[in-house]
């Protein structure tokens, strides 16, 4: 599925909840239910501050040369959203990844939570995505010319 | 008793609804809001009577002087400081720390000094400080906080040395709602000859402050945390520190004369007013102090302290949750954590149910840092807020224990 296609996805799945707290519920389960980041990740280098709660990231390519990013937070509700990130990127190529245009966040009635603020980290989470993404591509290219 | 109910006819914004729920502010800690007499006046100033202070001949600029230089006089008043131009207006608290830690700090802190700040300052009284330490190769001395929230005054007195040049410390803890006994402080820094700042930012409105009583050589404070507007705040130094101390900054209308050889500067208080001030500003907190004195700070303080108590045997009920900060002198400032609850996660989830609370470390790291925690939710209160607000934080917290736990 393309990264637009699984956008599309969310939306869907969202669309079912006219309420706020079935949303929130959601995301506790999604946070509660996503695998922990390796814990030589979860350390000063990859953490991304936020003035609230933490995230961690950490991106690596597959032999396929697809981003596999693997990520956490210390607040369940930011890792849901996390986790629906991840959904979305993860396993895509560098190239689709930088750039992509994240579309579903607003479209889901999650946009407070990726305000440009520090309070979560969300908005440096997808920030450091793309430069993760756009580091491996220019690897990749420069691979290819070699 | 204060009626809440006709108070809150003052402060137009509690009448709105967020996200379908009844405003429940609670973040008064962060930002007060505005009685419609500040709005007012305010409106009045930019609609009629707008002319910059101090220089023009006209009409418009005469009556806006005349009301800056009232309004200063009103803030004397209501610090109890003996004169007026011992009241100089700044854009806030940080600005008026930053002002005296450079100012101050040029002149009286050298190679090798020392300045104390307390365990629970906000960072606003500790980087300014810092800072003046790395410029002058200076040494920061911190005076402890124990685990009820207390400073542990009784170190203080090893803290000092003859290397000492001044003590910087908060009136009130934004995090845990401690109210200082800052005269006794300053009572024992001066036996030492050591001058003292007092941050007044989360302690003036919430107490009655008399500079002269306390005898601080500085207090500071902000106007939008006392129902004033934002981007004005005071900078309050007796005579003699501010007469002896050189400007911060340089510009119009802190000068006497001109020249490309030398300048003289003003006196007190334009001294320390270079370039255009937020007169405005400084007029509509003028309108604020006047409203809280109409009000009655007797009656203000009486309520925030029934609003405390109501508050913290409600929260009490909750299973688990744990309130850091508790002295038995505090202000109306509440933080807690349920359990092992994100402050994150309760701050997003009482958002929904339209309560606004502050999560995280409210700019004072070391202090939330020290109890091996990354932050807290905090409630503050204000003599708006009523006990069925209480009510309402209590019953969305039972709602968050609910869905996290």
């Amino acid at each position: 599925m393309s990264i637009q296609e699984i956008q599309d996805e969310i939306v869907e799945e969202f669309s079912v909840y006219d309420d706020w707290m079935d949303k929130y519920n959601y995301l506790i389960e999604l946070g509660k239910e996503m695998p922990p980041i390796d814990p030589m990740y979860r350390t000063e280098k990859y953490l991304i501050d936020g003035c609230t709660s933490r995230v961690w990231i950490h991106a690596d390519l597959d032999q396929e040369g697809k981003m596999i990013i693997t990520a956490d937070s210390d607040a369940i509700i930011t890792k849901g959203i996390v986790a629906l990130l991840i959904r979305v990127l993860s396993g895509h190529t560098p190239e689709e990844i930088k750039d992509t245009e994240l579309t579903f966040i607003d479209k889901i009635g999650l946009k407070e939570n990726l305000s440009p603020t520090r309070a979560n980290g969300l908005f440096s989470m997808i920030h450091q995505i793309r430069m993760y993404a756009l580091a491996y591509y220019t690897k990749q290219q420069s691979a290819k010319k070699d | 008793m204060l009626n809440v109910y006709k108070i809150r006819e003052d402060f137009p914004i509690l009448d709105q609804q967020v996200y379908g729920k009844p405003l429940v502010y609670l973040d008064n800690g962060a930002t007060t809001q505005k009685p419609l007499v500040v709005l007012e006046t305010i409106d009045k100033l930019y609609n009629r009577e707008n002319g910059n202070v101090h220089r023009g001949v006209h009409h418009l600029s005469t009556i806006t002087t005349e009301n800056y230089e009232a309004a200063r006089d009103t803030i004397r008043k209501y610090i109890h400081a003996a004169h007026t131009h011992e009241v100089i207006f700044t854009h806030g608290t940080t600005s008026s720390i930053n002002a005296v830690a450079f100012s101050f700090g040029e002149k009286y802190v050298h190679a090798g000094d020392e300045i104390i700040v307390s365990g629970m300052e906000h960072h606003a009284n500790i980087v300014p400080w810092q800072m003046l330490c790395e410029r002058k190769e200076a040494r920061l001395k911190v005076l402890p906080v124990d685990e009820t929230g207390d400073l542990m005054l009784d170190k203080l007195e090893d803290l000092i040395s003859d290397k000492t040049r001044l003590l910087a410390v908060t009136q009130v803890s934004n995090v845990l709602g401690t109210i200082n006994p800052v005269k006794e402080i300053v009572e024992i820094a001066h036996a030492h000859d050591v001058p003292v700042l007092v941050d007044g930012a989360q302690g003036i409105q919430h107490e009655k402050t008399d500079v002269r009583d306390i005898d601080c050589d500085f207090y500071v404070f902000s106007g939008h945390k006392i129902y004033g507007p934002t981007g004005v705040g005071v900078l309050y130094g007796k005579e003699k520190w501010l007469n002896e101390m050189p400007p911060y900054q340089g510009g119009g209308d802190m000068i006497k004369k001109v020249t490309f050889e030398k300048t003289l500067y003003e006196d007190l208080p334009l001294k320390f007013e270079a370039g255009t001030m937020n007169y405005i500003g400084a007029i509509g907190l003028a309108r604020a102090l006047e409203y809280l004195q109409k009000t009655g700070l007797d009656q203000i303080i009486a309520w925030e302290k029934a609003l405390l108590d109501y508050a913290t045997e409600k929260l009490k009920k909750i299973p688990g949750l744990h309130i850091y900060g508790n002295s038995k002198q505090k202000a109306s400032i509440i933080s807690f954590l349920i359990g092992d609850i994100h402050h994150y996660d309760t701050g997003m989830i009482l958002d929904k149910l339209g309560i606004a609370v502050r999560t995280g470390h409210h700019c004072a790291e070391p202090l939330v840092e020290s109890y091996g925690i990354t932050g807290t939710v905090r409630a503050s209160f204000a003599f708006y807020n009523t006990k069925e607000e209480v009510d309402v934080l209590y019953n969305g917290l039972m709602k968050v224990v609910e869905m996290l736990s």
